[in-house]
């Protein structure tokens, strides 16, 4: 009974992410042509997107090769796993020690690693533009990023999403300055490695403003279908991740009965809406920056990583 | 027959077949001959040194073995351990992999008669280095295999470059040498008890055992190619052909790593708390310097070298953990530290040879190792482009491969280090954690570039495009090899497991046993602080991949078109118009280049209406060879043209020299005592 109750959540959260991940999108355009005064597209719009391009058929480069078409599957398939990992309604999952945070990151990497590919398989120089670009923001995303996950390591005494969100809830947290620290500096390299404002624009039309686009720009049809889910399915996970982490409230633990679950869930969805619409907030109120801006930006978020992990070698109460 | 014996028949094998291919080498049939005996007597080996690993009575139970050889008063002592047969186990492995291949490639070679003889020696070499139990012994071998691979790096001691190669690789092994003989002779102490038995027994003092400890990274580290003494590996390495290239950054950089590992956790005693921030501080350096040099590269044998210097350091960093934790009697985290530091032993062996393999493919069907002039190759190639983009997966440190399950290792032994008691290492260790990072997502940039710049887009010159795919011996070790990736980076349990008697005859503790964790879990404290399963992470992804891609095709659509590519609605059919090596290293290195190689960038801009072309120029300098190594040879010979003229006197001058030189020493023994 247990086994069947554990295994019946861990599909309903694999279900939820993958049908929620395009709404969070379609939320989040919407409150920006809200904030510009336009009345923008309705919030199920990327749900059509994804079904148009699903159906229409692919249109491949003469040069592509099978890496190419195999790629928009890997991508979408890693980050699948690791946002059905990631506790959004509830701890403990029935898999979720199958991969730490640690692991979940470089499982993302994995994923990034072959879209820069897919990126130089046609031999294009947007491709190749993307590809290169893409690979330099993540030599200083990752490694910000894994200090920031040593900090919350170190706190918590474990790299365990549901460790560490039990952490969280419980009393002997208190306010830290390192986890603040480390908050601003999550903040930033989500927005790096989701290709947001300021350091890459989704929406943008020009080339050489580019980076995601750049590497994407061949693809079409069902491959393109997918990895627009992907995205939209990485920037949800990012921002479960931050409210697993940081705001854990009302997250259902194992066994918790229908009623907690239902609670979390509900506690999920308003979590995202808080979420999308501080982004849309922070984006409308920014413009991007010049790719050799980024360096300095996620250099900015590294040093805060460092900073918060020293802090807790200081003292394990800061 | 006890094991040892057994491995030194093995050594023995590959000498006499090293003899066989100096009297045969001219023959036809010499290449199947030589590689096919070396895959047998390696194969031989490697189930020799598994056996004793896994199956030995007790962890620290040796096999002995004393021959009258060398020294007339000390013999020839081997001994075959469980650290012994780990690195047996690699070399052997690595050995008997290359020797498939070289069945292969082996045929392309001009001038067999120069590789035959030396890469069976070179085998042997390493294979006695292991075994050695003894600091004659051992120096012997360190020496012989020395020089066995550096006939083979001058191989191809016409093509440019090489010569020069080989001469900077053998000053620098020399040197090396120097160093090691130097720390053996103070851990034999006055009585000059070389006997490693006797060394063990002997507690050192702590200057001793720092002295020793430097001349350790000096002496292994310029074997190994930690930083600064890594200036010979990029060139020498590449130089030799591919299987010995493979054999010689996967396996003989190894070698280096179990000369460190033996003395400074074995002969050694405990270590002081101290000698690991100078381990950890070379780690570190060395892995960043090593990864940011492979980034810049054009050529793809020395890329691969470089990225080796890249992955002694991320050993050497496990390896400075493990001493700390060790220094502080922290056995647990110590053992995860080591088993993370052989772990990666084992898994960059596997996909460094792999790579190197790779190489020598694209060399073989192109005749490039230049990048720039290769592309499109995943056309051509299909099969080696696949083992390649595995090996790529593998050393970028990306789950579910091996690389990955390694350096997660290492990651969380970084976060056992708020347990240290002293401050230095407690703030160092999380900036060398950051600086590990960074050194992966590097390798991660590094070889989306090797991968994406030699195999995809469009061939660059008519070469690339009329590759054609190589032999089937050459596939089939790097499929072997690809293999493995996958094995170890979804099982690692049973590697830990494996590793676990090497700890525990070491460090006296070893981790918790994997194996009867649930679903083959690798759980390095307790399951509430962190677990991984590779198995699980590789079975959900493939199995989402599939189903995802079945469901498309089944209910969405499976239509699809070739057209001419897109790229914005300007397709350029010129091959020169993609994406090169150095474009794509540019944004990293305008980031990290500026500061590490002080790179200049100079743009030469006409004036409008002039006729000149605009150019680019980019100037960057290698700081240590230019701030150490022409120094030191500016110095050298400055001394040697100022003693130059000893060589032209008289002998009556000659005779004068001699005796003030005789009442000098005598001058200085007398105020000495």
């Amino acid at each position: 009974m247990v086994v069947i109750s554990a295994l019946l959540v861990q599909a309903v959260q694999m279900v939820t992410v993958v049908l929620l991940a395009p709404l969070l999108t379609g939320f989040i355009r919407k409150v920006k042509s809200r904030l510009l005064r336009r009345q923008g597209p309705s919030v199920i719009q990327p749900y059509r997107d994804i079904l148009r391009l699903l159906r229409k058929e692919v249109v491949l480069a003469e040069n592509a090769s099978w890496l190419f078409r195999v790629t928009p599957y890997v991508i979408f398939a890693v980050t699948w796993v690791a946002a059905a990992i990631i506790p959004t309604f509830a701890t403990g999952l029935m898999f979720s020690w199958t991969a730490d945070l640690i692991a979940i990151i470089a499982l993302l990497g994995s994923g990034r690693f072959f879209l820069a590919l897919a990126g130089m398989d046609v031999g294009t120089s947007f491709g190749g533009i993307g590809s290169s670009r893409e690979v330099m923001i993540a030599t200083l995303a990752e490694p910000a990023m894994l200090l920031i996950i040593f900090t919350l390591a170190l706190v918590a005494g474990s790299t365990q999403l549901s460790t560490i969100a039990a952490f969280m809830t419980s009393p002997q947290v208190g306010l830290r300055v390192s986890l603040g620290i480390a908050l601003i500096a999550l903040i930033m390299v989500a927005i790096a490695e989701n290709a947001r404002i300021p350091v890459d624009n989704p929406a943008t039309h020009l080339e050489l403003t580019m980076v995601h686009e750049a590497m994407v720009l061949e693809y079409s049809g069902r491959h393109l279908a997918m990895i627009e889910l992907a995205a939209s399915l990485k920037l949800q996970l990012y921002i479960s991740l931050i409210a697993c982490m940081f705001v854990p409230w009302k997250l259902a633990v194992l066994e918790a009965g229908l009623a907690a679950y239902l609670v979390g869930l509900l506690a999920y969805l308003a979590k995202l809406a808080v979420g999308g619409t501080l982004l849309a907030l922070f984006e409308t109120a920014t413009a991007k920056m010049r790719i050799f801006r980024v360096p300095e930006f996620l250099g900015a978020a590294l040093m805060l990583g460092l900073l918060a992990t020293l802090l807790l070698f200081v003292s394990r109460s800061l | 027959m006890t094991p040892a014996v057994v491995m030194l028949l093995c050594a023995t094998a590959f000498l006499g077949t090293a003899i066989l291919a100096i009297l045969a080498a001219r023959s036809d049939r010499a290449t199947q001959v030589i590689y096919g005996t070396s895959l047998v007597v390696s194969s031989i080996a490697v189930a020799t040194a598994l056996v004793q690993l896994v199956a030995a009575i007790s962890p620290t139970s040796a096999s002995t073995l004393t021959l009258p050889l060398g020294l007339p008063w000390l013999g020839a002592h081997f001994r075959l351990d469980a650290l012994a047969a780990f690195f047996l186990v690699v070399i052997n492995f690595g050995g008997a992999l290359a020797s498939l291949y070289g069945l292969g490639y082996g045929h392309h070679e001009h001038a067999p008669q120069r590789v035959l003889p030396f890469f069976p020696a070179f085998l042997a070499g390493m294979n006695l280095v292991v075994l050695a139990d003894d600091a004659f012994t051992f120096l012997l071998s360190w020496e012989f295999m020395s020089l066995a691979s550096w006939a083979l790096v001058m191989a191809h001691h016409r093509a440019a470059g090489n010569r020069n190669a080989g001469y900077l690789y053998i000053v620098m092994a020399s040197f090396g040498t120097l160093a090691l003989l130097l720390a053996f002779g103070l851990l034999a102490g006055p009585e000059g008890s070389y006997d490693f038995a006797v060394m063990r027994a002997t507690e050192q003092t702590s200057s001793t055992a720092g002295i020793v400890l430097v001349l350790l990274l000096l002496g292994a580290g310029s074997k190994a190619g930690l930083v600064p003494l890594h200036v010979w590996l990029p060139l020498a390495h590449p130089a030799a052909p591919s299987h010995v290239s493979a054999l010689m950054s996967g396996v003989m950089t190894k070698v280096a790593v179990y000369g460190f590992i033996r003395v400074v956790f074995d002969l050694l005693g405990t270590p002081a708390a101290w000698s690991s921030v100078v381990v950890l501080l070379f780690g570190g350096a060395t892995a960043v310097l090593g990864i940011l040099h492979a980034l810049m590269e054009k050529d793809l044998k020395r890329l691969l070298a470089y990225s080796t210097i890249e992955n002694i350091g991320v050993i050497f960093v496990s390896l400075g953990l493990a001493l700390a934790f060790a220094a502080n009697g922290m056995g647990l985290a110590a053992a995860l530290a080591l088993t993370a530091a052989l772990f990666h032993v084992l898994n960059h062996s596997f996909f460094k040879s792999l790579l190197f393999f790779g190489a020598g493919a694209v060399l073989v069907a192109t005749g490039e190792r230049d990048m720039e002039k290769l592309g499109g190759l995943i056309h051509r190639m299909p099969f080696t482009s696949f083992a390649f983009l595995v090996g790529c997966v593998a050393i970028s440190a990306l789950p579910p491969l091996n690389g990955f399950a390694s350096e997660w290792l290492a990651f969380q032994a970084v976060l056992q280090s708020p347990e240290l008691p002293q401050w230095g290492l407690k703030i160092i260790i999380p900036a060398i954690g950051g600086l590990l990072a960074l050194s992966a997502a590097l390798t991660a940039a590094c070889f989306v570039k090797a991968f994406g710049v030699t195999f995809l887009g469009r061939p660059r010159t008519l070469v690339a495009g009329q590759a054609r795919e190589v032999d089937r011996l050459s596939l089939a070790a790097m499929f072997v090899l690809a293999a493995l990736c996958l094995l170890a980076g979804i099982l690692p349990g049973i590697v830990m497991d494996g590793l676990a008697p090497v700890t525990l005859s070491l460090i006296g503790a070893r981790m918790p046993v994997q194996m009867g964790v649930p679903w083959l879990s690798i759980v390095p404290i307790t399951e509430t602080r962190s677990s991984y399963n590779g198995l699980l992470v590789f079975l959900f992804t493939a199995f989402s991949a599939s189903l995802t891609a079945y469901l498309v095709h089944r209910f969405a659509s499976r239509a699809l078109r070739r057209a001419p590519a897109w790229d914005c609605g300007f397709p350029e059919a010129d091959p020169a118009t993609q994406y090169t090596a150095g474009s794509f290293a540019q944004p990293i290195r305008r980031v990290f280049g500026t500061l590490a190689f002080q790179a200049r960038e100079r743009v030469d801009m006409p004036a409008p209406g002039d006729l000149r072309p605009a150019r680019l120029a980019v100037v960057s300098r290698d700081l240590i060879w230019d701030g150490l190594y022409v120094p030191i040879a500016g110095a050298v010979g400055f001394i040697a043209e100022k003693l130059n003229h000893l060589q032209f006197l008289t002998i009556r001058r000659y005779l004068s020299l001699v005796f003030l030189a005789l009442v000098v020493l005598l001058l200085v023994l007398a105020l000495w005592s």
